[in-house]
């Protein structure tokens, strides 16, 4: 069949194959997670000693919400769409996504906001003073409210939304409407599952983000109060839909990568997924949950104490289901054959790590504790094991285990191996010390502290600039695996199921033209 | 030496070095564990964040160890041939019943400690706290111990640390860098204290660690919590919610006294700040010479002006310049002195912080810095 593609620069523009535009979301959300890592290697720089070094503190407070803003909607959301856009219809043995033209808006939307939401910083004479959002990546009125260009910030959250929601139309619609004959719901990849359950989430939430950006946009530039309670308003309700918004967000970035590590652990250990329907119900259940907790962000707010103890016990029973998958992957290596090619090693970092970032959201979800954890660095710690060691490390997993099948081409073995255990030692130099700093009484956001935070500040910047540079391994490995390495077979790892692995490696342009028949 | 020996004598090394390794680290660093209270209830969260510390390390190590057993003995290269079970609905609902059980026993203490913390009745002192960009006002509204209701007072960052954090300073850190204030709050030991806190601009949060102490403060909004510290001492405490440039700069210090000394410092307040009223009424009629408003309003400037405008008065990103500035040169002195008191778009107003004394100073000192030289001389009598 001839592809009649355009080449050059259009075949990117105009793209509708799903596997191209996979492709362009994960170099999109590469290029975010360099950025959004250097403005950390920023943050890390000034807090290496007490005293300030490096940047002034507005600057100090823009790198921290501009990291946190590109990190979540430039770097892990758009890299879990850009693996659902190459592995879906392969592993429903669909030949496309079911609505391609979409498929190419939704990503070309991508960049556009990227660059409304970096541009302030850019705007006006003064770049080192921080004239770009500073206010948290939560952006809590009235502070936010207090910013100049506020709407540059409103406009890109808009995009950043349409795309999403536009993406999650896609994936829902591909895998209800165009699975293979005999391919049934409770037959599908654990990936695909968690994303179909993920697509839901994200329809749900964008438009409440989208809500609370326009309330702030309207009361900046049109008079309305929604959040100054001068004029009538609360500005807790603020914190109220955004966090309706942002703890599902937090689900949204990582059900994917228990999908990932659910259908890697599996091949690896040479035996089937433990508990499959359970894991489905549990990734539901956390879903469901997801919509049903979301003060437990706020604690300190000022609720009466009826919300409070409502949200706990809510907050709590999420370590039902999650427990659950965590002891699912157990079984699942319990008395396999297992093997430790590079995806495998990741993986199981990820239930490793992802599992003590699990324990400090149980601890942080109990609220008469959390009155002291409350913004401190034991969250930070917390929230960095559950979407770096969590979300990035299955994304990385991800990239190694299907990058044979995308490429062609076999990883380069001993420079995997190296950037995996570089990094796997520098994250926990840089994110376990957060935890002692936290509990000993260092807030987050802060440009500068008081020395008896010196010590633990110092080790964790030392592995945060480790952990930066192992990044760009990651780099050059990507760029050399794609240009060539041993050739990879049509089934890749030895006991790899599910019908990616039936297709031919490179995976050609097209593929499953006609549909293969699951038993 | 043989390799097979020199691998012996470098994995004992190793070995050493990560045993002793941490020890040696925890020896150092003291600072691992969340800080004790000095408070009851502080003790009690205290106690329930151990327990929790505790069940997660068990579960831990249960689960760790599992994954660890099968990644040494269920290996391919040792042999190990995979078993084909992928399901068993009677272990399946045993591991979900176990969490929940866990979950409901430390539901149990939560509940009681939460209860506990939230109930403010029976103080004995009330303090009002209000967050502002970027310092602390306190009023005391009731004292049932001595003689403080009605005190009130600002509190800022000490001028010692605010001079080594300024960026590129290079000064020697001064003790209690960054927390320590020029007014502290001062309480009785083993009295329940309430405290309300509020917000002028944006919501920040008044935390102290070692007293359990961390509520929010919003604007336009009151929110109540309490302490109780049963030591007499200093504990020092910073804002918790970001609140823009100087979030890390509005330390909160507690001193606790006993009742007696309590006492003695809540009647020499009173008395102090009679005195100060006084001499802040006869002020506001005299008239000052040039200099004297240049020195005086050059002090109220750096304490209060110069973290956004900067002391050379050029400002930068949100913040404007004041040299050359038409507000400080051309415009009118009357409405120069009316954006100091009552503020202007995110600058908050300044006109129940300062007195009339000082804004005439600190507007003369404007008007005449960084060669505005307008000759303008402000009289506290221009300000009302």
């Amino acid at each position: 069949m001839s592809d009649q593609a355009p080449t050059g620069i259009k075949r990117w523009l105009f793209t509708t194959n799903h596997k191209d535009i996979g492709t362009l979301y994960l170099w999109f959300s590469f290029i975010m997670l360099l950025t959004g890592g250097a403005m950390a290697m920023v943050i890390r720089a000034e807090l290496l000693y007490p005293g300030m070094q490096v940047v002034d503190p507005n600057f100090f407070n823009m790198m921290t919400t501009m990291h946190g803003l590109i990190m979540v909607f430039g770097a892990i959301m758009p890299a879990m769409v850009g693996l659902g856009n190459w592995l879906i219809p392969m592993m429903i043995g669909a030949p496309d996504m079911a609505l391609p033209r979409m498929n190419n808006w939704s990503f070309w939307i991508l960049p556009g906001a990227a660059i409304l939401l970096v541009a302030p910083m850019f705007i006006g004479g003064d770049f080192l003073s921080g004239q770009g959002p500073a206010f948290g990546w939560t952006f809590y009125e009235p502070l936010s409210g207090q910013y100049g260009n506020l709407a540059f910030f409103v406009f890109a959250v808009h995009l950043l939304g349409f795309s999403s929601i536009m993406g999650s139309i896609n994936i829902i619609a591909t895998i209800l409407n165009m699975r293979a004959p005999g391919m049934t719901l409770m037959k599908m990849p654990m990936f695909v599952w968690t994303w179909l359950i993920t697509a839901f989430l994200l329809i749900a939430v964008m438009p409440v983000l989208a809500g609370v950006v326009t309330m702030m946009l309207t009361d900046k530039y049109f008079g309305t109060s929604f959040f100054d309670a001068a004029g009538g308003g609360d500005p807790v309700m603020f914190q109220h839909v955004f966090w309706f918004f942002g703890h599902p967000e937090v689900y949204i970035m990582i059900l994917p990568a228990f999908g990932i590590v659910s259908q890697i652990i599996p091949t690896f250990s040479r035996k089937k997924l433990f508990g499959y329907a359970s894991m489905v119900y549990a990734t539901a259940a956390i879903a469901f949950l997801s919509f049903i907790v979301w003060a437990h962000h706020m604690f300190t707010v000022g609720m009466p104490v009826a919300g409070e103890l409502y949200f706990m016990y809510a907050t709590v029973m999420i370590a039902v289901p999650t427990a659950v998958k965590v002891f699912n992957w157990t079984a699942t290596m319990w008395k396999g054959s297992l093997t430790f090619e590079i995806p495998m090693l990741w993986s199981i970092a990820f239930v490793f790590l992802f599992t003590i970032g699990g324990f400090t959201g149980l601890m942080l979800g109990l609220a008469p504790v959390d009155f002291q954890y409350h913004d401190t660095y034991f969250v930070v710690a917390h929230f960095h094991y559950v979407l770096v060691t969590g979300a990035l490390f299955g994304i990385i997993a991800a990239f190694y285990y299907w990058v044979p099948k995308w490429t062609g081409n076999m990883y380069p073995p001993l420079l995997s191996k190296i950037h995996f255990w570089v990094s796997l030692v520098s994250v926990n130099v840089l994110f376990f010390p957060q935890h002692f700093i936290g509990l000993a009484g260092m807030p987050r956001r802060i440009p500068d502290y008081a020395v008896q935070f010196a010590d633990w500040n110092f080790w964790s910047s030392i592995g945060g600039f480790v952990f930066g540079l192992s990044q760009i391994l990651f780099l050059f490995i990507i760029i050399k695996t794609i240009k060539g390495g041993e050739k990879a077979t049509d089934q890749v790892w030895e006991s790899a199921e599910g019908l990616e692995w039936t297709i031919p490696s490179p995976a050609p342009y097209h593929t499953f033209v006609t549909p293969p028949d699951v038993k | 030496m043989s390799a097979s020996k020199l691998t012996k004598k470098l994995g004992s090394l190793l070995f050493t070095a990560l045993l002793l390794g941490p020890a040696m680290a925890f020896a150092e660093y003291s600072t691992l564990n969340m800080t004790e209270s000095v408070s009851k209830i502080g003790q009690d969260m205290y106690d329930l964040h151990m327990l929790a510390f505790w069940i997660c390390v068990v579960a831990g190590v249960l689960v760790f160890g599992v994954i660890i057993w099968s990644i040494i003995f269920h290996r391919k290269s040792k042999g190990a041939k995979p078993a084909h079970f992928h399901e068993n609905t009677t272990v399946e609902v045993v591991w979900t019943s176990i969490p929940l059980i866990i979950l409901v026993a430390i539901a149990v203490p939560s509940t009681k400690t939460l209860l506990e913390y939230e109930d403010t009745t029976n103080s004995d002192i009330t303090i009002k706290a209000t967050g502002w960009q970027w310092k602390w006002e306190y009023d005391y509204i009731d004292d049932k111990v001595g003689d403080s209701k009605g005190l009130h007072f600002f509190s800022s960052l000490s001028k010692e640390s605010n001079d080594a954090r300024q960026l590129g300073a290079n000064k020697p850190l001064p003790e209690h860098y960054l927390l320590d204030v020029d007014k502290r709050v001062v309480v009785p030991v083993g009295k329940k204290v309430r405290v309300l806190t509020t917000a002028n601009d944006v919501i920040h949060a008044w935390w102290v660690p070692e007293l359990a102490i961390k509520r929010d403060a919003v604007p336009g909004f009151i929110n109540e919590s309490w302490f109780q510290s049963e030591k007499v001492g200093v504990y020092r405490g910073q804002c918790a919610e970001l609140c823009g440039k100087d979030h890390g700069f509005m330390p909160i210090v507690v001193e606790v006294k006993s009742v007696e000394d309590y006492k003695a410092w809540s009647s020499a307040q009173k008395a102090t700040a009679a005195k100060a009223a006084a001499a802040a009424d006869a002020a506001s009629g005299k008239t000052y010479t040039m200099a004297e408003l240049m020195a005086k309003g050059k002090d109220v400037y750096t304490a209060n002006c110069a973290a956004c405008h900067q002391a050379s008065g050029v400002g930068g990103g949100p913040f404007p310049a004041l040299k050359g500035s038409p507000v400080a040169t051309t415009g009118s002195i009357a409405d120069h002195i009316a954006i100091i008191a009552d503020g202007k778009g995110i600058m908050p107003p300044f006109g129940s912080q300062l007195s009339a004394l000082d804004i005439a100073a600190v507007t003369t000192y404007e008007r005449n810095a960084w060669g505005n030289n307008t000759g303008d001389v402000v009289q506290p009598s221009q300000v009302k």
